[in-house]
């Protein structure tokens, strides 16, 4: 059986590689090329696709935690929703968590996720102490920011590229409540959402929820929600299991007028102004992870995550501009969420940089990629860049415009004797 | 404190199975051949959920020292699950005895000599749980694999009579039918997705089912249905049948 990203869009054969020990996985790297890991399929496109793919989301165990300092040392398969699930009852969160806790700790790494709070803690690579990697030569080493600086910067934000990630120790940080106080701000333009992003950016959690089918002057409309933790010292956390989507849509369930539906009732419920909730982590953090399989919503032909980020100095001309384009396109999309994020790291491919980031989903289908490629020439012209933890098509030179680091990756790939031994289908396309 | 006795804790079953009870602040026992080979596993237990976890040395097959391995815990456990399980291979098995009598007296005559030790324990207490997991491939026989079904036939009847006789004494008896399970034992086998559980949703409904007492448990849930239709079908049909 082969495997699927969570886009579930392209569907090609893969042949998967189990492994129970190191040695093991040794022969499987030295028999091997293409080889990429696979965590647990949360990439929304091709970044962990690829004729040979390694599963290593088995590997899942909790070897140690020190309660002195908070740091966890797990095998790389561990789920960020098993470590909440253990570590939030005595207190302890992530200090960095995307908006699902459905991913392993070496897919975080790898992919170097962010959160709401990117722009006070920066990405997932800020809580890690060190890891061990497999290379392409089979030798495991442990690599952290000044053990290896080179390979660190590689392997944070790397897509899997440089080897597979065996372990991690990784720092929680200290909470007193599994609640949340979060402040809800409805705006009626993309000016106002700007503005009630700058006005509560000393929050440490944020994120905004767009209607991107908005037009004219309610274009960028929103529901910014703002928050931090309690301090009430009710840390009673679950790991809640909801509704699951039993089966794949037909494509046309999801359409124009059900976005426009959905998006005008979660909008809609919101009063006008700022208004004040307590919720719960599940709810704040992962409202999606509520929902089993969501991604069959968008029927067989799956769907693609469009997010990329603009530098904070043409973040609203860019923005307008396209906003414009998809309200105009029609295309809808559920969820489009936007987020000012924080100052970029040195890895050399995370996505972050100072700046506004959108995130919309969009159903496979005629026109999409045409759509998406006329989205890049304006994230390019304001010198943007996309994320290759959601793409699956963008193309060679948009993604190289946006990355200034891609030669000190290549090089070290070459160097390291990696770009054959691990490649993905995405690396292959924008030739990395 | 409050243990667990997982027999056969090798399993990706009884992995599963023990990690859910030790999240519901159960402290485990795990039992198996070489159980050193456990440690790692019993550490991430530990790691995360603080319960105790001790690791016990038991070979299914040695009859004459399952009295001995139960004498020799100083805290009794409050229930036991056992989830010893040999599928072997049912060519072999036609051809050698010796690999019929391994895959008859690990899935069911082992099994029947340590539980016949702790029932009497539980009887004598009054309390306690006894969860064995059997198999689907026991409700009838198919040539792919019946000595294998046949010894978990007469688990699943063991468990009943089980039940039977302790239901007075307050001790619940739990059987449980896995139908395909995504484990090292299927591992290679081509098996249908949607009736292919992973070993935590078999770990998490044990639990759910064994904390409100169910008698049998099919799990995924549809096996109870497939089973019915397969165990329906006429002989003079299914003799004929290859499925």
């Amino acid at each position: 059986m082969s495997l699927l990203s969570w886009g579930l869009y392209p569907q090609v054969a893969n042949k998967v590689f189990n492994f129970k020990t190191t040695t093991e996985l040794n022969s499987i790297v030295s028999d091997n090329d293409e080889l990429i890991p696979y965590g647990n399929g949360r990439s929304y496109g091709d970044s962990a696709l690829s004729k040979n793919i390694i599963n290593v989301k088995p590997h899942d165990y909790f070897i140690n935690f020190d309660d002195k300092d908070g740091l966890l040392h797990v095998q790389a398969g561990v789920l960020l929703s098993e470590v909440l699930e253990s570590f939030v009852p005595k207190g302890w969160f992530l200090k960095v968590t995307p908006g699902t806790k459905l991913i392993t700790v070496g897919g975080a790494i790898a992919s170097d996720v962010h959160g709401k709070n990117h722009h006070v803690e920066g990405c997932f690579s800020e809580c890690v102490k060190e890891f061990d990697i497999m290379l392409a030569d089979g030798n495991i080493v442990t690599c952290s920011k000044t053990k290896k600086p080179e390979l660190f910067k590689s392997t944070c934000g790397g897509q899997g590229l440089t080897g597979i990630i065996l372990s991690a120790k990784i720092y929680l940080k200290k909470i007193n409540s599994q609640y949340i106080t979060q402040t809800t701000i409805k705006t009626k333009n993309l000016k106002e959402t700007f503005k009630a992003f700058e006005e509560y950016k000393d929050l440490p959690y944020s994120v905004a929820w767009i209607d991107c089918l908005a037009k004219g002057e309610q274009l960028g409309k929103c529901l910014l929600m703002v928050g931090d933790f309690k301090d009430d010292g009710d840390l009673n956390y679950k790991n809640k299991t909801g509704l699951s989507i039993p089966f794949t849509f037909p494509s046309f369930a999801l359409n124009n007028l059900s976005v426009k539906v959905f998006n005008w009732l979660y909008y809609g419920k919101v009063k006008v102004g700022v208004s004040k909730q307590k919720v719960d982590i599940n709810t704040f953090f992962y409202p999606l992870d509520a929902i089993g399989h969501w991604n069959r919503i968008y029927g067989k032909n799956g769907f693609t995550q469009y997010q990329f980020i603009l530098p904070k100095e043409h973040s609203f001309e860019g923005l307008h501009q396209i906003l414009t384009a998809i309200s105009d396109s029609g295309k809808g999309s559920f969820l489009a969420v936007l987020k000012l994020y924080g100052k970029a790291n040195e890895n050399y491919l995370s996505f972050p940089i100072e700046g506004y980031s959108l995130a919309l989903d969009f159903k496979i289908e005629k026109g999409l990629f045409e759509l998406l490629d006329q989205l890049d020439e304006i994230v390019v012209k304001y010198n943007g860049r996309i994320y290759l933890t959601k793409d699956v098509r963008v193309s060679k030179e948009t993604f190289e415009k946006g990355y200034p680091h891609i030669e000190t990756f290549r090089k070290f790939r070459e160097d390291n004797k990696m770009s054959n031994k691990f490649q993905s289908l995405q690396s292959k396309r924008v030739g990395i | 404190m409050s243990y667990v006795l997982i027999i056969g804790a090798k399993s990706d079953i009884a992995k599963s199975t023990a990690r859910e009870y030790a999240k519901n602040g159960y402290d485990i026992y795990l039992a198996a051949r070489n159980s050193a080979e456990l440690k790692d596993y019993a550490n991430d237990l530990s790691v995360r959920t603080e319960q105790n976890i001790k690791l016990l040395e038991l070979d299914i097959l040695d009859y004459k020292n399952h009295q001995k391995f139960y004498d020799d815990l100083d805290e009794k456990p409050l229930g036991v699950i056992t989830a010893v399980g040999y599928l072997g291979e049912q060519k072999d098995a036609a051809l050698d005895f010796k690999e019929s009598q391994k895959i008859i007296d690990t899935n069911y005559t082992g099994v029947v000599s340590i539980l016949n030790i702790i029932a009497n324990d539980f009887e004598t207490r009054k309390s306690g749980f006894i969860v064995g997991i059997s198999s689907v491939a026991g409700d009838r026989g198919r040539k792919s694999n019946y000595i294998y079904g046949s010894a978990k036939a007469a688990l699943s009847t063991y468990l009943s009579g089980l039940r039977n006789r302790l239901y007075e004494s307050s001790v619940h008896v739990m059987t449980v039918k896995p139908g395909f399970v995504a484990t090292a034992m299927t591992e290679g086998m081509d098996l249908p997705e949607k009736l292919t559980a992973q070993p935590e949703e078999v770990a998490s409904d044990i639990y759910n089912a064994q904390q409100k007492n169910v008698n049998i448990l099919y799990t995924k849930w549809m096996w109870k249905w497939v089973m019915l239709i397969i165990k329906h079908i006429p002989e003079f049909i299914f003799k004929k049948m290859s499925i």
